[in-house]
């Protein structure tokens, strides 16, 4: 226990990074994958195709794979994550802004790979709207732009928000790779340098970062189990 | 054939372990005429073979070959220890031992001896103990060979330079007081590779590190990186780590580093080894018998 209020800076900081990394690793893989989604399921069908081959190829490849991509191969040809220095964003998201390049690579690999998932689970969601509502939809005039907007995907949401929980769960635990890839000062890097430089004993140092991870996964699939009743009530 | 060694080795091991528990019951144990029984030299010796712990992926320290086995200064020096305890070469057991996981197998009793490039400092004596130091290497920074703006740790107080070294290690903590900013300017990797790779790429300007490590990459790669001019600015003593409390057996390899740098045979490990690639033959540091 000593250990853990010794290194208290170190763990939050390390916490403060990792939620950082992960918050804006949601938002980006939940708007990836929405475009994805409503690419697959449009009438355009080169759309479709690209959506479904880019599905198909970031779902099956390890994000261990895609996290080497995005570090190491990307900058050979001169891509650095460099689109994610958003202007204003960075004032709060210090890290966006900064020279090095590993924690808008953390976010790119991350959303990429999520992105997928996220397309996959809303889907999901698009396939339980029973087809006749779509239908009925375009029956009365709606565009396929509208249809989607007012009738298809505020219905699919509803079934979405339990895969798509999952999916952002796997994804912060997955964040965790980033300490592996340049990230300095994330939950596992932060793992790495006490019980190894630091020379603190293994299993509190374990444990504490464990509870980093369940801080930010735990209440979150509290809230997605509120959601879901309220979104049950309302159907 | 390797695998009757290795079964040997193994059944070997056990046998020890017999012994061990033996000698820790009936208080006098049968240990071999040359140490006391009823200690770890005894039950070494006794059982023909140890298992030590070095790093599989050192150049000039620890780094395995084609066939599988280890090469380097670490290696000879676990030799020379075995030797000396009467085990041959075919007796020595190599585990990989990862920075991350020294004090860890010495706890668990997976090893014998620890010796992998480890500095000795006081938060790892709490959990193991070192023998030597046999070896004081030093942390220093490399650049790339076009690169003169950096000339030693201080020119990274400005801020704009950004440096890369491996997590968890030492030198990723020595560097961090000459840093104006961590966030800004530290990377830190699994392995030192990839911050030589990142030093190719562009996205770090230096890798530090200990000298030795450094000069390996160097002798790599000759025209393309170099040490910056300030030399090393801080002290690394390699000790070998020991199961915490085995005095006896930290004073024996203490004896017998003292022993080997007296009779040469220090200075020829090296020669052999480490050498190749830091042409100047080290002072060997006087043994800390804490």
């Amino acid at each position: 226990m000593d250990v853990i209020i010794e290194n208290r800076e170190a763990f939050l900081s390390g916490l403060l990074l990792t939620f950082q990394l992960c918050a804006l690793a949601v938002v980006g893989s939940l708007v990836l994958g929405t475009v994805l989604a409503v690419m697959r399921i449009s009438p355009v069908p080169p759309l479709r195709w690209l959506a479904t081959s880019y599905v198909n190829v970031f779902r099956n490849v390890p994000l261990t794979v895609v996290f080497f991509l995005v570090v190491f191969a990307l900058p050979t040809i001169g891509v650095r994550a460099d689109f994610l220095r958003i202007p204003g964003l960075d004032l709060a998201f210090t890290r966006l802004g900064i020279d090095l390049p590993y924690f808008r690579m953390a976010i790119f690999a991350l959303l990429l790979y999520t992105g997928a998932f996220v397309c996959e689970a809303l889907r999901s969601g698009v396939n339980a709207v029973p087809a006749g509502q779509a239908e009925a939809a375009r029956a009365i005039g709606l565009t396929f732009g509208q249809n989607l907007r007012h009738v298809v995907l505020p219905q699919a949401w509803k079934a979405a928000v339990v895969p798509l929980g999952s999916v952002i769960i796997a994804m912060i635990k997955n964040s965790a790779l980033a300490g592996f890839f340049g990230l300095t000062g994330d939950l596992s890097a932060t793992f790495q340098q006490l019980i190894s430089a630091r020379g603190q004993p293994a299993i509190p140092v374990f444990l504490a970062v464990a509870a980093g991870y369940l801080v930010m996964t735990v209440p979150l699939g509290l809230l997605l189990d509120r959601v879901e009743k309220r979104q049950a009530v309302t159907r | 054939m390797r695998m009757r060694t290795r079964k040997l080795a193994a059944l070997l091991a056990i046998a020890a372990l017999a012994l061990g528990a033996c000698g820790d019951d009936g208080g006098d144990g049968n240990g071999s005429g040359e140490f006391e029984s009823g200690t770890t030299m005894a039950e070494l010796a006794d059982a023909g073979s140890i298992r030590i712990g070095t790093k599989f992926d050192q150049p000039g320290f620890g780094l395995v070959n084609l066939e599988g086995v280890p090469e380097g200064f670490d290696v000879e020096i676990g030799k020379i220890i075995a030797g000396e305890l009467g085990i041959s070469e075919d007796g020595i057991q190599w585990v990989e031992t990862p920075s991350a996981v020294r004090e860890e197998v010495l706890e668990r009793d997976e090893v014998d001896l620890v010796i992998a490039t480890y500095t000795i400092n006081d938060e790892r004596k709490q959990r193991i103990d070192f023998a030597g130091p046999y070896y004081i290497a030093g942390q220093h920074i490399m650049v790339r060979a076009d690169d003169d703006s950096i000339t030693g740790p201080e020119s990274l107080q400005a801020g704009d330079k950004t440096v890369c070294s491996v997590q968890g290690s030492t030198p990723s903590e020595n560097i961090r007081p000459y840093l104006a900013n961590e966030d800004e300017q530290l990377v830190l990797f699994d392995v030192y590779s990839r911050c030589v790779e990142a030093m190719d790429a562009g996205d770090v300007d230096a890798v530090t590190t200990d000298n030795v490590i450094l000069l390996g990459f160097i002798a790599e790669n000759p025209d393309g990186y170099k040490l910056v001019d300030s030399g090393t600015f801080t002290d690394e003593p390699y000790g070998i780590g020991v199961q915490k409390g085995d005095d006896p057996f930290r004073d024996f390899i203490n004896d017998v580093l003292e022993e080997i740098v007296a009779d040469g045979r220090y200075n020829a490990a090296w020669d052999a080894t480490a050498g190749q690639f830091d042409p100047n033959p080290p002072t060997p540091p006087t043994v800390d018998r804490y």
